[in-house]
């Protein structure tokens, strides 16, 4: 026997939503999963009537998602919005060619505009002359850190209001459960934040509207929606503790499937003592970018790769930075620390 | 997309393998027994000393105990509450150095109808303990689950602190002098260890009745009806946990105990932290993981053992001879993931034997959290905390959350009506601010709200909960969650369900006198006498 959408009671069910357990029929699911994403928007007043907002655009599943839903969203509910979609080249050879064919025709489905900007441009070295360098070991570090910026520098070249990304609910989760593993306080405050305001030159706001998204639902939506998207699990080893929180969050789902909401409530209450240290945030000293240290990561990261001394931006050499700002040679023994490599 | 969008890398503490020296690193001349860090090797007696002094250091960072104070002592049988018991006695014993000074009570939570043990094996492990504990003299509290059917609901309130007890460290030290000076004075032989040296009557008594005698068949399968309401076993553990709470805690108020020690190691704690975290209770994760817990008012936990990895605490045992009990609980047979608690448990114990730093990275958050959640304070009305968990109520809808999005995600799958279809005919309103405007209050966009809520309630309208107040309103996030998890609500004991009856009926009342009720406060007070009428 059939079973009748929970929502309309007159189609068939052709999906138990993976978040509540209800069975839904396809429009109802997709009415649904939009109109979640709409609350989020509006209720956290994420965007502002008017203004340019750039899509944090990979061609993976959760960005491709995003545009589609905020396009739909900007439209039905008239937002008055100028969308756009943003890529990063990285220029890794085989992956990310890939990818940019599927946003390229996003664009064109959704007629959004694109802008892709390469690495090559903005740090002058693509992903892979990086892992020629710095070895498959560590290159993670290089392509989240510069990818943080390249979406900011992109951004303000096109005279872009805000950022948004396609992060999900099991992200924010997975990061909240990464952090109290590290023990890192300062980013377990700050990891549930469904928006960073501007703070300082060189950053554009962020927000993140799938932020109470399953996972599974973004698949479902592009599945039953016969969107184009590119798998890209990053063609790198994953960070280990990222790992270890991703397989404890799934278990943790199979066992109870709100638990992904409950670690994200969690994040959302937890209360961090009066007088526990936090870094206070600056900006870097060469490029403007907010840094807690005296150099940004990726101007560390950068002279690392210029000097050929490529752990400098893998370790903690803080003391090294005013050094660096101060273009004041380095000894040798700080240069031999500095370039051995573990491939 | 690229996993890594934040500088992760690198902090990996990798298993060191300790290298054996063989000399004991404190004093240098023994030959050392065990590694308890890497690189920290002891010997016996060094060892012994050090696990002591952790005990006393705990105890005198935090002076919370006072001289001459109940202490209630919870021991599960378990290598913690078992090595903390012995600490105690330890710090109690005449000959001690900088001898602890209050007076201690055990307590022993059968949870055996429970978990399903026969009344013979429940018989047999309350005799291995009450062997342990008769060896002690202390006065000792055998409790059966299925007493928890029998609790006065009042159990629910929290009790006013004792404010007449001064709480900073300098007045701490002016109760310690006075105490030593009261006893010099009054009664130069007779010390509080002496008084205790005699095993009194009361204590003989109470075991009786506590004893096996009063647990009925029919007491017991009510518990077993109880827990077979629960559908999951993730939920039967959060409730198993809460009624041995509310059991040990109308323990130590109808003995006059003021503070509970609990045996929670830094493991313990560690996995409690990370499993809380999980179940949704992220905002009382400081009370629940830290030295202190001051949500019941008149009768404070407190966790003395929280510095001692399970490591240490089994080298002890091991080497100075310290008895524990095995005792089956609702989970020892279960797989990994048969519950968010064991699953936990397998996982944050894989971890640390892969890296040694997880523990330790994991017990410091919980220092860094806060204690101190907004209305942790007894003047604050019984209704604004859970009621089964009694911690502050975490459920406003405030800003957008995740719990509003979740009851969004519940409405929105279980609207009735015609399909989809008439969405878009109702978009009419603008979704968006205006960009000159700096904040409004509501912005409705869906079909079915109109209306901007006003007052605490927040505001989206969206996400208002139903005008019927219902148990689940009187409870915290994470023990909604539990209670989702039974067939029946009814099923619950009777002391919560007529404490839950008697909040819905003040919280009813006040808002009929709502509109005469000057402030906060004023209704507060109005509560509290309609409440003891
Ligand atoms: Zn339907
Ligand atoms: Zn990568
Ligand atoms: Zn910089
Ligand atoms: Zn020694
Ligand atoms: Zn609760």
């Amino acid at each position: 026997m059939p079973v009748l959408c929970s929502s309309c009671a007159e189609k068939r069910a052709v999906l138990k939503r993976p978040k509540t357990a209800h069975s839904l029929c396809k429009e109802c699911f997709f009415w649904a999963f939009e109109e979640e994403v709409h609350q989020t928007i509006v209720s956290a007043q994420l965007f502002k009537h008017g203004e340019t907002v750039g899509i944090g655009a990979s061609g993976g599943k959760d960005s491709t998602v995003l545009a589609h839903v905020m396009k739909v969203l900007n439209e039905r509910y008239n937002y008055g919005l100028k969308l756009l979609l943003l890529s990063v080249d990285e220029g890794i050879t085989g992956y990310r060619d890939d990818s940019l064919e599927t946003v390229k025709r996003n664009q064109q489905q959704y007629e959004l505009p694109l802008k892709i900007v390469s690495y090559e441009e903005l740090y002058g070295w693509t992903m892979d002359a990086i892992v020629k360098q710095v070895g498959l070991k560590n290159n993670c570090t290089f392509c989240g850190v510069f990818r943080r910026q390249a979406l900011d520098r992109g951004a303000m070249m096109l005279k872009v209001d805000k950022i948004c990304t396609g992060h999900n609910a099991d992200d924010v989760a997975e990061t909240v459960l990464m952090n109290v593993l590290r023990g890192d306080i300062a980013r377990l405050r700050r990891c549930t934040a469904i928006s960073t305001a501007s703070e300082g030159e060189g950053v554009v706001p962020r927000c993140k509207p799938l932020k109470y998204a399953y996972e599974k639902e973004i698949v479902l939506y592009a599945y039953f929606k016969k969107l184009d998207y590119f798998s890209t699990e990053c063609i790198y080893s994953p960070n280990a503790y990222r790992g270890h929180a991703r397989t404890f969050l799934k278990d943790l789902e199979a066992v109870r499937p709100s638990a992904i909401m409950d670690v994200i409530h969690s994040g959302e209450n937890l209360s961090v003592r009066e007088g526990v240290k936090m870094p206070v945030q600056g900006t870097c000293g060469r490029c403007g970018y907010i840094s807690s240290q005296a150099l940004c990561k990726s101007c560390v990261l950068l002279e690392g790769l210029n000097r050929g001394l490529p752990r400098l931006g893998i370790g903690k050499h803080h003391r090294l930075h005013e050094k660096i700002l101060s273009q004041q040679p380095l000894t040798q023994k700080e240069e031999r620390k500095l370039k051995a490599v573990d491939f | 997309m690229c996993q890594v969008d934040e500088e992760y890398n690198g902090q990996l503490e990798h298993r060191v393998t300790p290298r054996v020296s063989k000399k004991c690193v404190k004093c240098k001349e023994n030959t050392a027994v065990l590694i308890i860090r890497a690189g920290d090797a002891f010997c016996r007696g060094c060892f012994k000393e050090y696990f002591i002094h952790k005990f006393r250091a705990m105890l005198g960072k935090n002076r919370v105990i006072f001289p001459g104070e109940k202490v209630l002592l919870a021991v599960s049988g378990g290598p913690a509450s078992s090595s903390m018991l012995s600490q105690v006695q330890e710090g109690l014993s005449r000959d001690a150095p900088k001898k602890l000074r209050f007076v201690p009570g055990i307590i022993y939570i059968d949870e055996g109808g429970a978990s399903g043990q026969s009344m013979e094996e429940r018989e047999r492990a309350v005799a291995q303990l009450e062997s342990v504990f008769r060896a002690t003299n202390y006065h000792y509290h055998i409790v059966h689950l299925e007493q928890v059917l029998s609790l006065p609901s009042s159990v629910l309130e929290a009790g006013s602190s004792a404010t007449e007890k001064p709480q900073t460290g300098s007045s701490y030290k002016a109760a310690v002098d006075q105490f030593i000076q009261t006893r010099k004075n009054q009664h130069p032989d007779l010390s509080v260890e002496n008084a205790q040296s005699h095993p009194s009557s009361l204590s003989m008594q109470e075991v009786e009745n506590g004893g096996t005698s009063p647990i009925t068949p029919e007491q017991t399968q009510a518990l077993q009806r109880l827990f077979a309401s629960v559908r999951t076993l993730t939920a039967k553990e959060d409730l198993l946990h809460t009624l041995r709470q509310h059991l040990i805690l109308h323990t130590a108020r109808t003995q006059g105990y003021t503070k509970v020690m609990m045996g929670d190691s830094c493991s313990r704690l560690a996995i409690k932290l990370l499993s809380n975290i999980s179940l949704g209770r992220g905002a009382s994760l400081a009370t629940d993981t830290g030295f202190s817990d001051p949500r019941y008012g008149d009768v404070v936990i407190v966790r003395p053992m929280r510095d001692y990895s399970s490591k240490e605490i089994a080298y002890y045992n091991r080497m100075f001879d310290i008895p524990s009990v095995f005792i089956p609980g609702l989970d020892t047979k279960a797989q990994d993931k048969a519950s968010i608690q064991h699953l936990t448990e397998s996982f944050v114990t894989k971890l640390q034997t892969d890296f040694p730093s997880t523990v330790s990275t994991i017990y410091r958050t919980s220092e860094k959290l806060n204690t101190a959640c907004p209305p942790q304070n007894t003047h604050t009305q019984p209704s604004a905390k859970c009621l089964l968990c009694v911690c502050a109520l975490d459920t406003k809808l405030e800003e957008f959350s995740a719990y509003q999005a979740t009851l969004i995600s519940e409405q929105l799958s279980q609207r009735r009506g015609p399909g989809p279809g008439f969405t878009p005919g109702t978009a009419a309103a603008p979704g968006l601010p205006p960009a000159s405007s700096a904040s409004q209050c509501c912005y409705s966009g869906g079909g079915q709200h109109q209306s901007c809520m006003t007052g605490e309630g927040g505001c989206c309208s969206s996400a208002k909960e139903p005008e019927t107040v219902d148990l689940k309103s009187l409870l915290c996030y994470s023990c909604r969650l539990t209670i989702k998890d039974m067939t029946a609500e009814d099923a619950l004991p009777q002391y919560i369900l007529s404490e839950a009856e008697r909040r819905k009926r003040r919280s009813q009342m006040r808002e009929e006198i709502s509109e005469f009720l000057l402030d906060e406060e004023e209704d507060e007070a109005i509560l509290r006498v309609n409440g003891s009428l």
